[in-house]
């Protein structure tokens, strides 16, 4: 373990178990309004204070750590499924499949990719699982290229020589055995992934085809702070540096999981 | 070199042709008719109407027909004309390119200015402190969301301490300067787009200088340079920069598509007038043709951008070119 690697897996950790814990440690219903204490600065009662509703952005904030990570999380599982198993098609099969799948790939990646989020999410309803499925769909190309040069490499190893031998299927040995061992760089850019799609959800939702209020998501949380922003600054600064601090903390796992892949 | 400039020229082409699959799939598989706004906000619109407005558009047509339609104009730059305001999109995009490719090159070179020398520094003396915190500097700057970072420098050097101008590219008196103060003027407008979109941008060069460098200082020719008594700064900035700073140019051409996608965001915020803010509105307004035009556009700008970034690449080091 460096310590780039404990520093953003503190982060991580805390910012998890604060949205697991939510309802438990959130002092108000993070929807309940309440229109005598509109927009009152951080206090005893509402420590983070609270926005134009009167709603206790502290609560708020922990529903709203719960939408963003989730959507951070799923979205990168979706990536990665896709990755994965077009990565290791094209590695494993090579020929005309790899040639297909890799020259998708490099289309792909020639868009810039918000755009392309952008204009889907916008066509079709701005919903949080249309967010994470669209988020997912357009970030996978990275890891099919690692998986698919591990891969590439690996099926030449005498043990899958010998899975051959005792007659395994390829489905078997793909999923079984080579995956498993390609997994390492790709745990790295699942880790940045992470904090790519949180940058991505809070991005959207702020600019209002994200997360859709009342649900609170960071993103959206920021853009009601950006109306106010002259007159209530708790709105804008603790979202932001709840953002902030936990790409921060994706990335840093991220790179410390590298460098320690490195070493060994 | 020529033959190599051809040959990837040509392997533009499948690039090129699934860049216009994806676009027209992206707008046509969703649900909803792009005539669907114009009639939707309008009771008055009749059953045949509709109709007529999506022969007019050609939407009556199979996808195919319509795809290959759309495909040969593409081919003559025809990239049809703008819903909202009838102008032609190419004429709309053409405007708005200089701007947001202007910002993306300054934004560039000050990441290169910045981040080059950071990366440098940090591997010769990898490990120590002040690697540690370049580490978490770039990463803090690749961590910041940019709409927030705006929006906090606009409040802050903008309104409060009033230095710089907040929106815009240019002053409202602009066409009184003298041609210094334009550029001034422009300058002054542009400083903190530039400065939000560099920041961000910053870890990926200098954390790939950083890793090249490490790399490059453990190499043989390096080990010989040190045995023959050369002085550390030699060694660094003679022998080891130049090859560690060959790959970045790849690097360069991979970070367009970020770049030019994250315009949207300061776009909108600072409100310059570039493609990304333009991008913004057609796809609020559902301005199909525009979206598409965008969308082809940026991607081509895109495999440009990498091509050139090759060209150059193969120009300095000639073994690429004897690959393949």
């Amino acid at each position: 373990m460096n310590k780039l690697m404990v520093f953003g897996a503190g982060i991580v950790i805390f910012f998890a178990i604060a949205a697991i814990l939510a309802p438990v440690v959130t002092p108000y219903d993070p929807g309940k309004i309440d229109i005598d204490n509109i927009l009152t600065a951080p206090s005893r009662e509402h420590i983070l204070g609270t926005d134009s509703l009167g709603r206790d952005l502290f609560s708020r904030m922990l529903y709203g750590a719960r939408v963003s990570l989730l959507v951070g999380l799923i979205a990168v599982g979706i990536s990665a499924i896709i990755g994965v198993s077009l990565g290791a098609i094209a590695g494993y099969y090579g020929g005309f499949a790899d040639v297909l799948i890799m020259r998708f790939v490099d289309i792909m990646l020639c868009f810039p990719t918000f755009f392309l989020i952008l204009a889907v999410i916008a066509l079709l309803e701005p919903s949080i699982v249309n967010i994470m499925i669209i988020i997912g769909a357009t970030s996978w190309m990275g890891v099919a290229r690692l998986i698919r040069a591990e891969i590439l490499s690996l099926k030449e190893r005498d043990f899958i020589y010998a899975e051959h031998a005792i007659g395994a299927g390829d489905f078997r040995i793909i999923t079984r055995h080579l995956i498993p061992n390609a997994m390492a760089p790709v745990l790295v850019s699942i880790t940045l992934g992470v904090a790519a799609a949180i940058l991505v959800e809070s991005s959207l939702s702020f600019l209002g085809i994200g997360v859709q209020p009342p649900m609170p998501s960071w993103g959206n949380i920021l853009s009601e702070g950006k109306s106010v922003m002259g007159a209530a600054w708790w709105m804008m600064l603790f979202p932001g540096t709840a953002i902030f601090i936990t790409v921060l903390g994706y990335n840093l796992l991220g790179e410390g999981i590298r460098e320690k892949l490195l070493k060994s | 070199m020529i033959k190599y400039i051809l040959r990837r020229l040509i392997g533009l082409v499948p690039l090129l042709l699934g860049i216009s699959i994806i676009t027209f799939a992206v707008i046509h598989l969703a649900p909803g008719k792009p005539t669907d706004l114009e009639a939707q906000f309008n009771p008055k619109v009749s059953l045949e109407a509709r109709e007529r407005l999506n022969h007019i558009y050609g939407l009556d047509k199979p996808l195919h027909i319509q795809y290959i339609d759309w495909l040969k104009r593409l081919s003559r730059f025809d990239f049809g004309i703008s819903f909202t305001d009838s102008r032609p999109v190419i004429a709309k995009i053409a405007e708005r390119i200089p701007i947001t490719l202007g910002i993306n090159l300054a934004s560039i070179i000050l990441i290169l200015l910045i981040g080059i020398p950071i990366g440098v520094s940090s591997a010769v003396k990898e490990k120590s402190f002040y690697d540690r915190s370049m580490t978490v500097f770039v990463f803090a700057g690749f961590a910041i969301p940019t709409f927030w970072l705006s929006l906090i420098l606009m409040d802050i050097v903008g309104v409060r301490w009033g230095l710089l101008p907040v929106s815009g590219i240019k002053s409202l008196d602009f066409d009184k300067f003298t041609s210094v103060e334009k550029i001034i003027d422009i300058v002054r407008h542009l400083a903190l787009p530039v400065f939000v979109s560099a920041f961000g941008g910053l870890a990926g060069i200098s954390r790939y200088m950083r890793s090249n460098m490490v790399h490059v200082l453990k190499q043989d020719y390096i080990r010989t340079a040190r045995a023959k008594g050369l002085s550390e700064r030699d060694i660094v900035y003679k022998h080891a920069l130049k090859n560690a700073l060959l790959p970045v140019v790849t690097i360069l051409g991979l970070s367009i598509p970020g770049l030019i996608g994250g315009s949207v965001i300061f776009e909108s915020i600072f409100s310059i007038p570039g493609m990304g803010r333009l991008f913004y509105e057609s796809v609020m307004s559902r301005d199909y043709p525009v979206i598409m035009g965008v969308l082809v556009i940026g991607a081509g700008l895109t495999l440009l951008g990498n091509l050139l970034a090759d060209i150059s690449y193969a120009a300095v080091d000639p073994r690429i070119k004897l690959e393949n």
